[in-house]
């Protein structure tokens, strides 16, 4: 097992790992704009960190150039949605949730 | 052996946001659940692609990256306008409270 072997799992164990905490995130905050935070943060990340580990189980080929547009997009992308999933909660009248107010 | 791994931990994700895509008492928390699943699904494509040691397959991924970014945009104009043909806030830009 090679150098790059082992940089190649520990990257997609930081991201399987970081998919996992967003989705036990988005789970268990209490509102729509926590449960944004938790997934919106984690997401790109993630995405990230999983296709450097593919882009090195693949080498130096085509399919590595597939995958950094797949980043690039998912770099733009993600936030984005995130931006306007924020805003047409807030459009619509959505109110954050407060301390001590009832879990949703 | 590690692409099976974190393959498990991108389905253990997906399960978990279809999970509050299910319970979300808002339509928002269905749509961000909804875009979590998207965006996991291509980054399964991909891992498929990894196993099969296909790089071909990675073009599905990307448009299915594509695909999910437009219907979520999709989506949301339709819950913040009501009508998918509506020109957008037509007072942003020009002065207006916003």
């Amino acid at each position: 097992m090679g150098l790059l072997d082992i940089l190649s799992a520990l990257m997609l164990l930081a991201g399987g790992l970081l998919g996992i905490v967003g989705a036990i995130g988005i789970l268990r905050f209490p509102d729509f704009y926590t449960r944004l935070h938790a997934a919106g943060i984690t997401d790109t990340l993630c995405t990230g960190l999983f296709l450097g580990g593919l882009a090195i189980h693949f080498g130096f080929t085509l399919a590595t150039v597939k995958l950094g547009l797949i980043f690039a997009f998912m770099l733009f992308t993600c936030p984005t949605a995130s931006h306007a999933l924020a805003r047409t909660a807030r459009h619509n009248g959505l109110e954050p949730w407060k301390k001590g107010d009832r879990v949703a | 052996m590690m692409l099976t791994a974190a393959a498990l931990a991108i389905l253990v994700t997906m399960a978990l946001a279809i999970v509050r895509a299910l319970l979300g008492p808002t339509v928002y928390d269905r749509i961000l659940a909804v875009n979590m699943f998207g965006t996991k699904t291509v980054l399964l494509i991909a891992f498929i692609a990894g196993m099969a040691d296909r790089g071909d397959y990675l073009d599905v991924a990307l448009v299915y990256a594509m695909i999910n970014f437009v219907a979520i945009v999709a989506v949301m104009k339709y819950f913040e306008y009501g009508d998918l043909g509506h020109a957008g806030d037509q007072t942003a830009g020009k002065g207006g409270d916003h």
